[in-house]
Protein backbone atom coordinates (compact mmCIF):
# COMPACT_ATOMS: atom_id res chain seq x y z
CA UNK A 1 0.00 0.00 0.00
CA UNK A 2 2.81 2.24 1.30
CA UNK A 3 4.63 1.15 -2.34
CA UNK A 4 2.14 3.50 -4.07
CA UNK A 5 3.05 6.56 -2.25
CA UNK A 6 6.43 6.21 -2.60
CA UNK A 7 8.09 5.68 -5.47
CA UNK A 8 10.32 2.78 -5.66
CA UNK A 9 12.51 3.25 -8.88
CA UNK A 10 13.33 0.01 -10.83
CA UNK A 11 13.57 0.81 -14.33
CA UNK A 12 13.30 4.57 -15.00
CA UNK A 13 16.69 6.32 -15.48
CA UNK A 14 16.93 9.20 -14.11
CA UNK A 15 18.82 12.88 -15.54
CA UNK A 16 22.53 12.45 -15.98
CA UNK A 17 24.91 10.23 -16.74
CA UNK A 18 26.19 7.08 -13.90
CA UNK A 19 29.45 7.93 -12.60
CA UNK A 20 29.31 4.92 -10.47
CA UNK A 21 27.91 2.02 -11.80
CA UNK A 22 27.45 -1.77 -9.80
CA UNK A 23 26.01 -4.47 -11.84
CA UNK A 24 25.11 -7.51 -10.19
CA UNK A 25 28.01 -7.16 -7.63
CA UNK A 26 28.26 -10.19 -5.42
CA UNK A 27 30.99 -10.83 -2.65
CA UNK A 28 31.66 -13.18 -0.16
CA UNK A 29 34.37 -13.64 2.50
CA UNK A 30 36.39 -17.08 2.85
CA UNK A 31 37.08 -19.83 0.56
CA UNK A 32 34.97 -23.15 0.42
CA UNK A 33 32.30 -24.54 2.67
CA UNK A 34 33.34 -22.07 5.09
CA UNK A 35 32.79 -19.19 2.53
CA UNK A 36 30.06 -16.49 3.51
CA UNK A 37 28.30 -14.99 1.02
CA UNK A 38 27.71 -11.05 2.21
CA UNK A 39 26.32 -9.27 -1.03
CA UNK A 40 24.55 -11.16 -3.23
CA UNK A 41 24.05 -9.44 -6.54
CA UNK A 42 23.54 -5.71 -5.74
CA UNK A 43 22.37 -3.27 -8.97
CA UNK A 44 21.81 -0.07 -8.53
CA UNK A 45 23.38 3.27 -10.02
CA UNK A 46 24.74 6.83 -9.27
CA UNK A 47 24.39 9.53 -11.56
CA UNK A 48 26.45 12.53 -11.66
CA UNK A 49 25.62 15.30 -9.11
CA UNK A 50 23.63 12.84 -6.49
CA UNK A 51 23.28 12.54 -3.09
CA UNK A 52 22.79 8.65 -2.41
CA UNK A 53 22.50 7.79 0.64
CA UNK A 54 23.48 3.69 1.18
CA UNK A 55 21.21 2.56 4.48
CA UNK A 56 20.56 -1.23 5.80
CA UNK A 57 21.17 -3.39 9.07
CA UNK A 58 24.43 -3.67 10.89
CA UNK A 59 26.59 -6.30 9.12
CA UNK A 60 24.38 -6.15 5.96
CA UNK A 61 27.67 -5.33 3.81
CA UNK A 62 27.54 -2.19 3.38
CA UNK A 63 31.04 -1.21 4.13
CA UNK A 64 32.17 -3.91 2.07
CA UNK A 65 29.86 -2.84 -1.06
CA UNK A 66 31.92 0.93 -0.06
CA UNK A 67 35.45 -0.84 -0.47
CA UNK A 68 34.38 -2.66 -4.08
CA UNK A 69 33.12 0.62 -5.23
CA UNK A 70 36.34 2.38 -3.98
CA UNK A 71 38.46 -0.45 -5.68
CA UNK A 72 39.69 -1.55 -2.16
CA UNK A 73 38.14 -5.38 -2.52
CA UNK A 74 37.60 -7.22 -5.64
CA UNK A 75 33.91 -8.31 -6.14
CA UNK A 76 34.05 -12.32 -5.95
CA UNK A 77 31.53 -11.68 -8.72
CA UNK A 78 29.66 -9.10 -10.84
CA UNK A 79 31.31 -5.58 -11.10
CA UNK A 80 31.08 -2.32 -10.56
CA UNK A 81 32.39 0.57 -12.54
CA UNK A 82 33.50 4.34 -12.00
CA UNK A 83 32.79 6.74 -15.36
CA UNK A 84 32.22 4.04 -17.59
CA UNK A 85 35.30 1.98 -16.93
CA UNK A 86 35.45 -1.38 -14.87
CA UNK A 87 37.00 -0.47 -11.16
CA UNK A 88 40.43 -2.53 -10.81
CA UNK A 89 42.65 -0.27 -8.49
CA UNK A 90 41.54 2.94 -6.32
CA UNK A 91 40.09 5.35 -9.47
CA UNK A 92 41.97 8.46 -9.55
CA UNK A 93 38.69 10.59 -9.00
CA UNK A 94 37.25 9.10 -6.01
CA UNK A 95 37.94 9.65 -2.33
CA UNK A 96 36.58 7.79 0.63
CA UNK A 97 36.05 9.42 4.06
CA UNK A 98 36.50 6.44 6.53
CA UNK A 99 34.03 5.75 9.75
CA UNK A 100 36.58 5.78 12.01
CA UNK A 101 38.44 9.37 12.07
CA UNK A 102 40.65 8.54 14.76
CA UNK A 103 42.25 5.76 12.84
CA UNK A 104 42.26 7.77 9.53
CA UNK A 105 44.48 10.86 10.21
CA UNK A 106 47.69 9.91 10.78
CA UNK A 107 48.25 11.01 14.18
CA UNK A 108 52.20 11.97 13.26
CA UNK A 109 50.92 15.26 10.95
CA UNK A 110 49.57 17.98 10.96
CA UNK A 111 46.37 18.55 9.25
CA UNK A 112 47.75 20.30 6.91
CA UNK A 113 50.28 17.62 6.15
CA UNK A 114 47.53 14.96 6.29
CA UNK A 115 45.44 17.11 3.41
CA UNK A 116 48.74 17.80 1.46
CA UNK A 117 49.79 13.94 1.61
CA UNK A 118 47.66 12.73 -1.46
CA UNK A 119 47.98 16.21 -3.29
CA UNK A 120 51.45 16.08 -3.82
CA UNK A 121 51.25 13.52 -6.70
CA UNK A 122 48.58 15.98 -8.25
CA UNK A 123 48.99 19.57 -8.30
CA UNK A 124 51.87 21.71 -7.97
CA UNK A 125 52.76 23.24 -4.73
CA UNK A 126 51.30 26.48 -5.22
CA UNK A 127 47.87 24.98 -6.42
CA UNK A 128 47.92 22.81 -3.00
CA UNK A 129 48.44 25.54 -0.52
CA UNK A 130 45.26 27.03 -2.13
CA UNK A 131 43.34 23.83 -2.14
CA UNK A 132 44.21 23.45 1.39
CA UNK A 133 43.34 26.62 2.32
CA UNK A 134 39.86 26.29 1.09
CA UNK A 135 39.35 22.70 2.22
CA UNK A 136 40.06 23.93 5.31
CA UNK A 137 37.93 27.22 5.23
CA UNK A 138 35.13 25.31 3.97
CA UNK A 139 35.03 23.06 6.97
CA UNK A 140 35.31 25.09 9.14
CA UNK A 141 38.76 24.70 10.25
CA UNK A 142 40.56 27.72 8.62
CA UNK A 143 43.80 28.67 10.78
CA UNK A 144 43.79 25.42 12.39
CA UNK A 145 45.95 23.04 10.04
CA UNK A 146 48.64 23.20 12.18
CA UNK A 147 47.04 21.34 14.73
CA UNK A 148 48.03 17.85 15.07
CA UNK A 149 44.54 15.60 14.94
CA UNK A 150 44.82 14.56 18.57
CA UNK A 151 44.93 18.22 19.43
CA UNK A 152 41.39 18.39 17.89
CA UNK A 153 37.65 17.68 19.43
CA UNK A 154 35.81 14.36 17.24
CA UNK A 155 34.16 16.62 15.68
CA UNK A 156 37.26 18.73 13.99
CA UNK A 157 38.99 15.35 13.53
CA UNK A 158 36.08 14.57 10.95
CA UNK A 159 35.93 18.10 9.74
CA UNK A 160 39.63 17.45 8.73
CA UNK A 161 39.21 14.01 7.12
CA UNK A 162 36.41 15.52 4.82
CA UNK A 163 38.45 18.48 3.78
CA UNK A 164 41.19 15.70 3.19
CA UNK A 165 38.53 14.74 0.65
CA UNK A 166 37.88 17.65 -0.32
CA UNK A 167 40.92 19.13 -1.33
CA UNK A 168 41.74 15.87 -2.93
CA UNK A 169 38.67 16.94 -5.53
CA UNK A 170 37.09 13.89 -6.22
CA UNK A 171 34.12 13.74 -9.00
CA UNK A 172 32.39 11.02 -6.18
CA UNK A 173 33.26 11.14 -2.20
CA UNK A 174 32.43 7.92 -0.36
CA UNK A 175 31.55 8.38 3.40
CA UNK A 176 31.63 5.32 5.59
CA UNK A 177 29.13 6.53 8.64
CA UNK A 178 31.27 9.16 8.69
CA UNK A 179 29.55 10.73 11.91
CA UNK A 180 29.05 7.91 14.10
CA UNK A 181 31.09 8.49 16.28
CA UNK A 182 30.41 11.98 17.11
CA UNK A 183 27.64 13.88 19.26
CA UNK A 184 24.23 14.61 18.28
CA UNK A 185 24.88 18.03 18.13
CA UNK A 186 27.76 17.84 16.17
CA UNK A 187 26.33 15.50 14.05
CA UNK A 188 23.75 17.86 12.75
CA UNK A 189 26.35 20.63 12.20
CA UNK A 190 28.24 18.08 10.01
CA UNK A 191 25.54 17.07 8.41
CA UNK A 192 24.52 20.75 6.75
CA UNK A 193 28.58 20.78 6.27
CA UNK A 194 28.54 17.88 4.10
CA UNK A 195 25.62 19.49 2.15
CA UNK A 196 27.17 22.74 2.01
CA UNK A 197 30.87 21.19 0.26
CA UNK A 198 28.37 19.24 -1.96
CA UNK A 199 27.17 22.13 -3.73
CA UNK A 200 30.24 24.26 -3.19
CA UNK A 201 32.72 21.55 -4.98
CA UNK A 202 29.60 19.83 -6.73
CA UNK A 203 30.46 16.52 -6.14
CA UNK A 204 28.55 13.39 -6.12
CA UNK A 205 28.54 11.91 -2.87
CA UNK A 206 27.74 8.25 -1.97
CA UNK A 207 26.80 8.07 1.91
CA UNK A 208 26.55 5.36 3.96
CA UNK A 209 24.59 5.44 7.22
CA UNK A 210 22.73 3.24 9.70
CA UNK A 211 20.54 6.12 10.21
CA UNK A 212 17.39 6.45 8.72
CA UNK A 213 16.61 10.32 9.88
CA UNK A 214 20.31 11.29 8.13
CA UNK A 215 19.42 9.32 5.47
CA UNK A 216 16.21 11.08 4.12
CA UNK A 217 17.56 14.61 5.48
CA UNK A 218 20.77 14.20 3.22
CA UNK A 219 19.73 12.40 -0.18
CA UNK A 220 18.12 12.51 -3.16
CA UNK A 221 18.03 8.77 -3.51
CA UNK A 222 17.84 6.70 -0.65
CA UNK A 223 19.20 2.36 -1.48
CA UNK A 224 17.69 0.18 1.13
CA UNK A 225 19.51 -2.97 1.12
CA UNK A 226 18.13 -6.13 2.56
CA UNK A 227 20.00 -8.28 5.48
CA UNK A 228 22.69 -10.34 4.00
CA UNK A 229 22.61 -12.34 2.01
CA UNK A 230 22.32 -8.55 0.72
CA UNK A 231 20.82 -7.25 -2.32
CA UNK A 232 19.20 -4.01 -2.86
CA UNK A 233 15.54 -4.20 -1.52
CA UNK A 234 14.05 -0.36 -2.23
CA UNK A 235 15.46 2.50 -4.53
CA UNK A 236 14.10 5.44 -3.33
CA UNK A 237 13.83 9.02 -4.90
CA UNK A 238 13.55 11.53 -1.57
CA UNK A 239 11.60 14.32 -3.45
CA UNK A 240 12.15 16.54 -0.24
CA UNK A 241 12.76 20.22 -1.38
CA UNK A 242 16.23 21.94 -1.69
CA UNK A 243 18.51 23.06 0.39
CA UNK A 244 17.36 21.50 3.23
CA UNK A 245 16.77 22.39 6.22
CA UNK A 246 17.28 20.68 9.95
CA UNK A 247 13.66 22.08 11.47
CA UNK A 248 11.64 22.79 8.36
CA UNK A 249 12.57 19.88 5.93
CA UNK A 250 12.05 17.31 9.30
CA UNK A 251 9.08 19.24 10.11
CA UNK A 252 7.27 18.18 6.63
CA UNK A 253 4.73 15.35 6.37
CA UNK A 254 6.28 13.98 3.01
CA UNK A 255 9.91 13.64 5.91
CA UNK A 256 7.88 11.57 8.14
CA UNK A 257 6.48 9.50 5.34
CA UNK A 258 9.70 8.74 3.93
CA UNK A 259 11.26 8.09 7.55
CA UNK A 260 8.60 5.27 8.13
CA UNK A 261 9.02 3.86 5.07
CA UNK A 262 12.89 3.35 5.25
CA UNK A 263 12.21 2.61 8.97
CA UNK A 264 9.57 -0.44 8.02
CA UNK A 265 12.03 -1.44 4.83
CA UNK A 266 14.86 -1.79 7.75
CA UNK A 267 12.92 -4.01 9.82
CA UNK A 268 11.58 -6.31 7.04
CA UNK A 269 15.03 -6.70 6.43
CA UNK A 270 16.58 -7.46 9.62
CA UNK A 271 13.53 -9.96 10.61
CA UNK A 272 14.63 -11.46 7.11
CA UNK A 273 18.32 -11.64 7.98
CA UNK A 274 17.47 -13.54 11.49
CA UNK A 275 15.18 -16.00 9.45
CA UNK A 276 17.75 -17.14 6.66
CA UNK A 277 20.13 -17.02 9.77
CA UNK A 278 17.78 -19.67 11.52
CA UNK A 279 17.35 -21.20 8.66
CA UNK A 280 21.39 -22.04 7.26
CA UNK B 1 63.34 33.01 37.02
CA UNK B 2 59.55 31.30 36.60
CA UNK B 3 60.84 29.10 34.27
CA UNK B 4 64.25 28.82 35.59
CA UNK B 5 62.84 27.25 39.45
CA UNK B 6 61.00 23.96 37.66
CA UNK B 7 64.19 23.44 35.74
CA UNK B 8 66.24 23.72 39.14
CA UNK B 9 63.80 20.95 40.89
CA UNK B 10 64.61 18.74 38.41
CA UNK B 11 67.71 19.28 38.53
CA UNK B 12 67.76 19.03 42.19
CA UNK B 13 65.45 15.85 42.32
CA UNK B 14 67.93 13.89 40.05
CA UNK B 15 71.08 14.71 41.32
CA UNK B 16 70.90 14.10 45.08
CA UNK B 17 71.44 10.69 45.34
CA UNK B 18 74.42 10.61 43.05
CA UNK B 19 75.96 13.59 44.58
CA UNK B 20 75.37 11.99 47.93
CA UNK B 21 77.78 8.62 46.70
CA UNK B 22 80.36 10.55 45.78
CA UNK B 23 80.29 12.08 49.22
CA UNK B 24 80.18 9.27 50.85
CA UNK B 25 82.31 7.45 48.34
CA UNK B 26 84.66 10.60 48.83
CA UNK B 27 85.27 10.51 52.78
CA UNK B 28 84.77 6.80 53.17
CA UNK B 29 87.77 6.03 50.78
CA UNK B 30 89.96 9.05 52.22
CA UNK B 31 93.04 7.88 52.83
CA UNK B 32 92.40 4.59 52.00
CA UNK B 33 95.56 1.79 52.25
CA UNK B 34 93.77 -0.96 50.61
CA UNK B 35 94.86 -1.54 47.45
CA UNK B 36 91.87 -2.72 45.85
CA UNK B 37 90.14 0.27 46.84
CA UNK B 38 92.48 3.41 46.25
CA UNK B 39 91.25 6.80 47.84
CA UNK B 40 88.38 8.43 45.27
CA UNK B 41 90.78 11.25 45.02
CA UNK B 42 93.70 9.23 43.50
CA UNK B 43 90.68 8.02 41.28
CA UNK B 44 89.70 11.50 40.15
CA UNK B 45 93.46 12.49 39.61
CA UNK B 46 93.96 9.59 37.57
CA UNK B 47 91.02 9.86 35.59
CA UNK B 48 92.26 13.65 34.87
CA UNK B 49 95.60 12.73 33.93
CA UNK B 50 94.70 10.00 31.42
CA UNK B 51 91.03 10.79 30.09
CA UNK B 52 91.41 14.52 30.19
CA UNK B 53 94.93 13.90 28.83
CA UNK B 54 97.15 11.65 26.59
CA UNK B 55 94.42 8.83 26.20
CA UNK B 56 91.94 10.98 24.91
CA UNK B 57 93.10 10.93 21.67
CA UNK B 58 94.78 7.50 21.92
CA UNK B 59 92.13 5.34 23.18
CA UNK B 60 88.71 7.11 23.94
CA UNK B 61 88.52 8.79 20.23
CA UNK B 62 89.00 5.65 18.89
CA UNK B 63 86.75 3.51 20.84
CA UNK B 64 83.86 6.09 20.97
CA UNK B 65 84.88 6.42 16.98
CA UNK B 66 84.13 2.49 17.12
CA UNK B 67 81.30 2.38 19.20
CA UNK B 68 79.30 5.25 17.13
CA UNK B 69 79.85 4.13 14.07
CA UNK B 70 78.90 0.40 15.33
CA UNK B 71 75.62 1.44 16.46
CA UNK B 72 74.78 3.64 13.48
CA UNK B 73 75.70 0.58 11.16
CA UNK B 74 73.33 -1.19 13.25
CA UNK B 75 70.49 0.97 13.47
CA UNK B 76 70.54 1.95 9.47
CA UNK B 77 71.03 -1.53 8.74
CA UNK B 78 68.74 -2.87 10.99
CA UNK B 79 66.01 -0.34 9.79
CA UNK B 80 66.32 -1.66 6.47
CA UNK B 81 66.52 -5.39 6.96
CA UNK B 82 63.32 -4.80 9.78
CA UNK B 83 61.53 -2.67 6.70
CA UNK B 84 62.17 -5.43 4.27
CA UNK B 85 61.18 -8.28 6.38
CA UNK B 86 57.85 -6.08 7.63
CA UNK B 87 56.48 -5.32 3.95
CA UNK B 88 57.31 -8.55 2.26
CA UNK B 89 55.68 -11.52 3.55
CA UNK B 90 57.96 -13.51 1.42
CA UNK B 91 60.94 -12.49 2.93
CA UNK B 92 59.86 -12.95 6.09
CA UNK B 93 59.23 -16.67 5.69
CA UNK B 94 62.66 -17.04 4.17
CA UNK B 95 64.48 -15.32 7.15
CA UNK B 96 62.49 -15.36 9.93
CA UNK B 97 64.42 -18.45 11.15
CA UNK B 98 67.81 -17.54 10.33
CA UNK B 99 67.72 -14.20 12.22
CA UNK B 100 65.97 -15.93 15.47
CA UNK B 101 68.66 -18.38 15.23
CA UNK B 102 71.01 -15.20 15.10
CA UNK B 103 69.78 -13.11 17.28
CA UNK B 104 69.90 -15.99 19.82
CA UNK B 105 73.50 -16.27 20.08
CA UNK B 106 75.11 -14.77 22.92
CA UNK B 107 76.61 -11.80 21.09
CA UNK B 108 79.82 -12.33 22.88
CA UNK B 109 79.97 -15.66 21.00
CA UNK B 110 80.55 -13.73 17.72
CA UNK B 111 84.06 -12.40 19.32
CA UNK B 112 86.00 -15.37 17.72
CA UNK B 113 84.66 -15.59 14.68
CA UNK B 114 85.19 -11.94 14.54
CA UNK B 115 88.95 -12.31 15.53
CA UNK B 116 88.62 -15.26 12.38
CA UNK B 117 87.74 -12.74 9.98
CA UNK B 118 88.86 -9.66 10.43
CA UNK B 119 91.63 -10.17 13.35
CA UNK B 120 92.76 -7.24 15.63
CA UNK B 121 91.46 -4.46 13.73
CA UNK B 122 88.96 -2.02 14.46
CA UNK B 123 86.86 -3.30 11.57
CA UNK B 124 86.69 -6.61 13.84
CA UNK B 125 85.66 -4.19 17.11
CA UNK B 126 82.83 -2.47 14.51
CA UNK B 127 81.31 -6.15 12.99
CA UNK B 128 81.19 -8.06 16.04
CA UNK B 129 79.07 -4.19 17.06
CA UNK B 130 76.96 -5.14 14.21
CA UNK B 131 76.62 -8.53 14.46
CA UNK B 132 75.68 -8.71 17.61
CA UNK B 133 73.65 -5.47 18.38
CA UNK B 134 71.56 -5.18 14.63
CA UNK B 135 69.05 -7.70 15.63
CA UNK B 136 66.68 -6.23 17.94
CA UNK B 137 66.35 -3.06 15.52
CA UNK B 138 65.80 -5.63 12.95
CA UNK B 139 62.86 -7.39 14.60
CA UNK B 140 61.19 -4.00 16.05
CA UNK B 141 61.02 -2.60 12.79
CA UNK B 142 59.95 -5.35 10.68
CA UNK B 143 56.99 -5.64 13.14
CA UNK B 144 55.85 -2.09 13.19
CA UNK B 145 55.82 -2.17 9.93
CA UNK B 146 53.51 -5.04 9.81
CA UNK B 147 51.01 -2.84 12.53
CA UNK B 148 49.81 -0.70 10.20
CA UNK B 149 45.84 -0.29 11.06
CA UNK B 150 43.82 -1.86 7.78
CA UNK B 151 41.94 1.55 7.80
CA UNK B 152 44.97 3.43 7.47
CA UNK B 153 46.43 1.05 4.66
CA UNK B 154 43.00 1.39 3.42
CA UNK B 155 43.23 5.21 3.11
CA UNK B 156 46.57 4.99 1.73
CA UNK B 157 45.62 2.83 -1.22
CA UNK B 158 42.19 4.68 -1.89
CA UNK B 159 43.91 8.06 -1.90
CA UNK B 160 46.79 6.47 -4.13
CA UNK B 161 49.79 7.49 -2.44
CA UNK B 162 53.24 6.42 -4.18
CA UNK B 163 55.39 3.61 -2.30
CA UNK B 164 57.71 6.51 -1.05
CA UNK B 165 54.93 8.15 0.64
CA UNK B 166 53.93 5.00 1.75
CA UNK B 167 57.02 3.77 3.35
CA UNK B 168 58.19 7.29 4.44
CA UNK B 169 55.38 9.41 5.39
CA UNK B 170 53.23 5.59 6.83
CA UNK B 171 54.74 2.86 7.23
CA UNK B 172 57.93 3.92 8.42
CA UNK B 173 56.76 6.72 10.67
CA UNK B 174 53.90 3.82 12.12
CA UNK B 175 56.67 1.62 13.50
CA UNK B 176 58.75 4.43 14.74
CA UNK B 177 57.50 3.72 18.20
CA UNK B 178 58.57 0.04 18.36
CA UNK B 179 61.67 0.66 16.07
CA UNK B 180 63.18 3.09 18.80
CA UNK B 181 62.71 0.74 21.43
CA UNK B 182 64.63 -2.14 19.57
CA UNK B 183 67.28 1.08 18.71
CA UNK B 184 67.70 1.08 22.52
CA UNK B 185 68.78 -2.21 23.03
CA UNK B 186 71.12 -1.80 20.09
CA UNK B 187 72.46 0.56 21.86
CA UNK B 188 73.12 -1.13 25.02
CA UNK B 189 74.36 -3.93 23.36
CA UNK B 190 76.47 -2.13 20.93
CA UNK B 191 78.49 -0.68 24.07
CA UNK B 192 78.93 -4.12 26.05
CA UNK B 193 80.36 -5.31 22.79
CA UNK B 194 82.22 -2.56 21.85
CA UNK B 195 83.86 -2.87 25.21
CA UNK B 196 84.24 -7.00 24.97
CA UNK B 197 85.42 -6.92 21.81
CA UNK B 198 88.56 -4.56 22.80
CA UNK B 199 88.95 -6.56 25.91
CA UNK B 200 89.49 -9.50 24.26
CA UNK B 201 91.13 -8.22 21.15
CA UNK B 202 92.51 -4.68 20.72
CA UNK B 203 95.88 -3.18 21.71
CA UNK B 204 93.81 0.20 22.62
CA UNK B 205 90.76 1.65 23.47
CA UNK B 206 88.52 2.11 26.62
CA UNK B 207 88.14 -1.81 27.36
CA UNK B 208 91.84 -2.53 26.92
CA UNK B 209 92.45 -0.01 28.98
CA UNK B 210 90.46 -1.14 31.82
CA UNK B 211 91.12 -5.07 31.60
CA UNK B 212 95.11 -4.36 30.98
CA UNK B 213 95.40 -2.04 34.13
CA UNK B 214 93.75 -4.71 36.07
CA UNK B 215 96.63 -7.44 34.80
CA UNK B 216 98.93 -4.93 35.73
CA UNK B 217 97.33 -4.30 39.56
CA UNK B 218 96.89 -0.52 38.38
CA UNK B 219 93.67 -0.27 40.16
CA UNK B 220 93.28 3.31 40.08
CA UNK B 221 92.96 3.08 36.15
CA UNK B 222 90.99 0.20 36.12
CA UNK B 223 88.59 2.25 38.42
CA UNK B 224 89.03 5.27 36.09
CA UNK B 225 88.10 3.33 33.33
CA UNK B 226 85.42 1.83 34.71
CA UNK B 227 83.81 5.50 35.43
CA UNK B 228 84.81 6.01 31.59
CA UNK B 229 82.51 3.45 30.56
CA UNK B 230 79.74 3.86 33.02
CA UNK B 231 79.78 7.62 31.41
CA UNK B 232 79.86 6.72 27.79
CA UNK B 233 76.80 4.64 28.39
CA UNK B 234 75.34 7.29 30.25
CA UNK B 235 75.97 10.04 28.18
CA UNK B 236 74.97 7.98 24.50
CA UNK B 237 71.23 7.44 26.31
CA UNK B 238 70.91 10.72 27.38
CA UNK B 239 71.23 11.80 23.43
CA UNK B 240 69.40 8.93 21.90
CA UNK B 241 66.81 9.75 24.76
CA UNK B 242 66.47 13.18 23.12
CA UNK B 243 66.66 11.91 19.50
CA UNK B 244 63.85 9.85 20.67
CA UNK B 245 61.85 12.18 22.13
CA UNK B 246 62.22 15.10 19.21
CA UNK B 247 61.27 12.18 16.61
CA UNK B 248 58.24 10.77 18.49
CA UNK B 249 57.21 14.46 19.92
CA UNK B 250 53.67 13.29 18.11
CA UNK B 251 53.27 9.93 20.16
CA UNK B 252 54.30 11.97 23.82
CA UNK B 253 51.35 14.52 22.71
CA UNK B 254 49.00 12.20 21.68
CA UNK B 255 49.45 10.10 24.74
CA UNK B 256 49.41 12.99 26.98
CA UNK B 257 46.48 14.18 25.19
CA UNK B 258 44.43 11.02 25.60
CA UNK B 259 45.04 11.12 29.28
CA UNK B 260 44.21 14.54 29.91
CA UNK B 261 40.80 13.33 27.86
N1 LIG C 1 37.60 -9.30 6.07
C1 LIG C 1 36.49 -10.02 6.39
N2 LIG C 1 36.55 -11.35 6.49
C2 LIG C 1 35.46 -12.06 6.80
N3 LIG C 1 34.27 -11.53 7.06
C3 LIG C 1 34.13 -10.20 6.98
C4 LIG C 1 35.24 -9.38 6.65
N4 LIG C 1 34.83 -8.09 6.65
C5 LIG C 1 33.53 -8.12 6.97
N5 LIG C 1 33.11 -9.39 7.16
C6 LIG C 1 31.72 -9.79 7.49
O1 LIG C 1 30.89 -9.35 6.46
C7 LIG C 1 29.66 -8.87 6.98
C8 LIG C 1 29.40 -7.48 6.49
O2 LIG C 1 30.40 -6.61 7.00
P1 LIG C 1 30.38 -5.06 6.74
O3 LIG C 1 31.43 -4.45 7.59
O4 LIG C 1 30.46 -4.82 5.28
O5 LIG C 1 28.93 -4.68 7.25
P2 LIG C 1 28.31 -3.25 7.52
O6 LIG C 1 26.98 -3.23 6.88
O7 LIG C 1 29.27 -2.19 7.14
O8 LIG C 1 28.11 -3.30 9.08
P3 LIG C 1 28.11 -2.08 10.14
O9 LIG C 1 26.78 -1.41 10.01
O10 LIG C 1 28.24 -2.78 11.44
O11 LIG C 1 29.26 -1.20 9.80
C9 LIG C 1 29.77 -8.98 8.48
O12 LIG C 1 29.07 -10.11 8.90
C10 LIG C 1 31.24 -9.14 8.75
O13 LIG C 1 31.44 -9.96 9.87
MG1 LIG D 1 30.40 -0.69 8.22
Amino acid sequence: MQQSIIETRTGDAPAGEAVVELVDLRKSYGTGPSAVQILDGVNFEVRRGEFVCVVGPSGSGKTTLLKCIAGLLKPSGGRTDFEGQEVTEPPAKLAVVFQDYSRSLLPWMTVRANIALPLRNKFPKQERQARIDEALESVGLAGKGHLYPWQMSGGMQQRAAIARGLAYQPDVLLMDEPFAAVDAQTRIDLEDLVLEVRDRYDTTVLFVTHDIDEAVYLADRVIVLSGAPTTVSHNITVDLPHPRHQVDTKREPRFAELRAFVFEQIQAAKSNTVRNRADA
Amino acid sequence: MNRALPLLRTAALRLWLPVLLAIVWWYASAGSQNIYFPPLSTILETFAADWLGSRAATDLVPSLGKFVLGFLISAAGGIALGTWLGLSPAAREAAEPVVQFLRSLPPPVLLPIGLLLFGITGTMNVAIIVMGAIWPTVLNTADGIRSLDGQVADMSRSYRLTFAQRLFSVALPNAAPQVFAGLRTTLQLSIILIVVSEMVAAASGVGYYVLNSQQTFAVAQTWAGTLVLGLIGYLSTLVFLAVEKRVLNWQHGMRRAAEGA
